[in-house]
């Protein structure tokens, strides 16, 4: 993908985040997702209905990069079974590490290919998986 | 100022993050250098011209600390670093005199080391910690103080100048009256003694803690001052070897004198000398020069700044080389990670949320902190890049 459209869609999602708001959350699971060495700090809220990720939504402050992938990571998850969404964040991330991978519907997300050559910046875009992974341990212990 | 004498300088770097560590001259590493390749031995033990030398060496940069604080040697403790000294004093010295109850008073803008160790006490112990009052620009006034204190105040701790905002306390009036009132003071001076004249005689503080790394020093290395009266009756916190006079049995240890008694093992002997290398190389230039210099090239910064609108300093009024500011619409990581790229060195920080938050409606901002050798074009450079906040969004990812 072209980098001018690359950075078009990370600001586009920066600017009008998908499902940054949490009105109506009761009976989510919440979690809280920081990076020790910056400032990004956002609470995921997950609705997960017979093991499918029915709604995610999220608050918080975060860079551009943070709040970009969080949203379009919410995007592709909806509607992804636990399984789907574990083999997801398995692919998305060897991605992030230069590894082999599959597309497993990356859509938006494959702005992020070519992260790894800014080492910094990869915990930006893994911020939300480090929270979905956690919320998923949540609902599997309590299960 | 004498930019020449910073190796790290010779790169293509602006650096503007001194409030987390700062450059050395070269004067101070070739100070170490020596150490390790010309008389590389332990201290007080050794029977030999070198193991002398360093013996010499570790006690004159006892002495020089001292001096520079116009303490006693004996009142100069060597430690790891602020964080180190500040944890001495609250688990060597206040855990032991304090009771349930009893209440330490600090602030919400204090840095962790200043809070966390109190909070430990108020666990083991049960005393309370309790806040005094910011004014509407995050300062700490006299007057707060007073309203703060009441009967089972015991200690206050401070820092001298915040990593927030970089406000300076008026240390010697709270003394003054914390005294008045037979309460302790503790001052963290991680962020003042490198920047302003400090005189504990002066202050009459009862305990100073600071950091050699933000004074051009190494790091691994700071100091714990305490009044003698007090350091005596300090419970070592380590214990081994180098501390103790002598021990024949459970019964029968005996401790040396301070402030020996409170460096137990090897201490960091290359990191003192270079602590005392860079002591003398502020003296050199004087630390009223390079508070004056902080503070021009803040006011130059904060001339130039005022025309861009969407630029917000927060703490213009802090007379200290610390600038905290906020850019609209872009959050505070984008903007260093933006001046990063043309290699700029800032903080983006919550340095103390929820003060910030609350006291002024903003949470995270940029933090630029000026030492000696920045200069009025590295701040155009800065200005310039700042100017335009379509090229911040734009390059910022
Ligand atoms: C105000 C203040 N106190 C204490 C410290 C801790 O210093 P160190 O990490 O060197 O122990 C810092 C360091 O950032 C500081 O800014």
């Amino acid at each position: 993908m072209d980098s001018n459209l690359k950075r078009e869609i990370i600001l586009d999602n920066y600017s009008h985040p998908y499902n940054k708001n949490i009105d109506n959350v009761e009976g989510y699971i919440k979690v809280n997702s920081n990076n020790e060495s910056c400032i990004d700090n956002i609470d995921l809220y997950l609705k997960i209905d017979d093991d499918i990720i029915t709604d995610v939504r999220f608050d918080g402050e975060a860079c551009a990069i943070s709040t970009a992938s969080t949203s379009i990571m919410i995007k592709n998850l909806i509607g992804k079974s636990i399984d789907e969404v574990l083999k997801y964040i398995e692919n998305f991330e060897a991605m992030l590490e230069e590894k082999e991978y599959e597309d497993t519907d990356f859509n938006e997300a494959i702005v992020f290919d070519e992260t790894y050559k800014q080492g910094n910046r990869r915990t930006c875009v893994t911020l939300p998986y480090v929270g979905i992974k956690k919320a998923i341990k949540e609902y599997q212990d309590n299960k | 100022m004498n930019r020449e004498d910073f190796p790290m300088l010779n790169q293509d770097i602006i650096y503007l993050d001194n409030g987390a560590t700062t450059f050395k001259p070269k004067c101070v590493i070739d100070a170490m250098n020596d150490y390790y390749t010309k008389y590389s031995a332990n201290a007080h033990r050794g029977d030999y011209d070198i193991s002398y030398k360093v013996d010499v060496a570790y006690e004159n940069a006892r002495k020089n600390t001292a001096k520079f604080i116009n303490a006693e040697p004996e009142e100069i403790v060597f430690t790891s670093g602020a964080t180190d000294s500040l944890n001495i004093i609250a688990n060597g010295f206040f855990k032991n005199i304090l009771e349930a109850g009893d209440e330490v008073l600090i602030t919400l803008s204090e840095h962790a080391s200043n809070v966390l160790p109190w909070f430990k006490l108020s666990r083991d112990l049960g005393i309370n910690v309790n806040y005094i009052e910011l004014d509407s620009n995050l300062h700490v006034t006299i007057n707060n103080v007073k309203k703060a204190i009441n009967p089972r105040t015991k200690v206050i701790s401070l820092a001298g100048i915040t990593n927030v905002v970089g406000d300076e306390r008026p240390i010697k009036e709270i003394c003054r009256l914390a005294h008045d009132n037979n309460i302790f003071v503790v001052v963290d001076g991680a962020q003042s003694v490198p920047h302003k004249p400090t005189d504990v005689k002066d202050l009459d503080c009862d305990f100073l803690a600071f950091s050699a790394h933000k004074m051009m020093g190494p790091t691994g290395v700071g100091v714990l001052y305490g009044k003698r009266e007090l350091l005596e009756t300090i419970e070592p916190v380590s214990l081994g070897g180098g501390m103790n006079e002598s021990f024949d049995s459970i019964d029968e240890v005996y401790l040396k004198d301070i402030p020996i008694r409170l460096e137990a093992g090897t201490q960091n002997i290359a990191g003192v000398i270079g602590l005392s290398a860079a002591i003398d190389y502020i003296q050199r230039i004087g630390l009223d020069n390079i508070d004056i210099h902080e503070i021009r090239l803040k006011k130059y910064f904060m001339e130039k700044i005022k025309d861009i609108k969407h630029v917000h300093v927060i703490n213009e009024e802090c007379d200290s080389g610390i600038i905290a500011f906020t850019v609209d619409d872009v959050f505070p990581q984008d903007v260093a990670y933006y001046l990063n790229k043309y290699h700029i060195c800032v903080r983006a920080g919550n340095h103390c949320a929820k003060i910030l938050k609350n006291a002024i409606g903003v949470k995270n901002t940029v933090r630029v902190s000026l030492y000696i050798y920045n200069t009025e074009s590295e701040i155009d450079r800065l200005v310039e890049l700042l100017s335009d906040k379509m090229r911040i969004i734009r390059e910022m990812i």
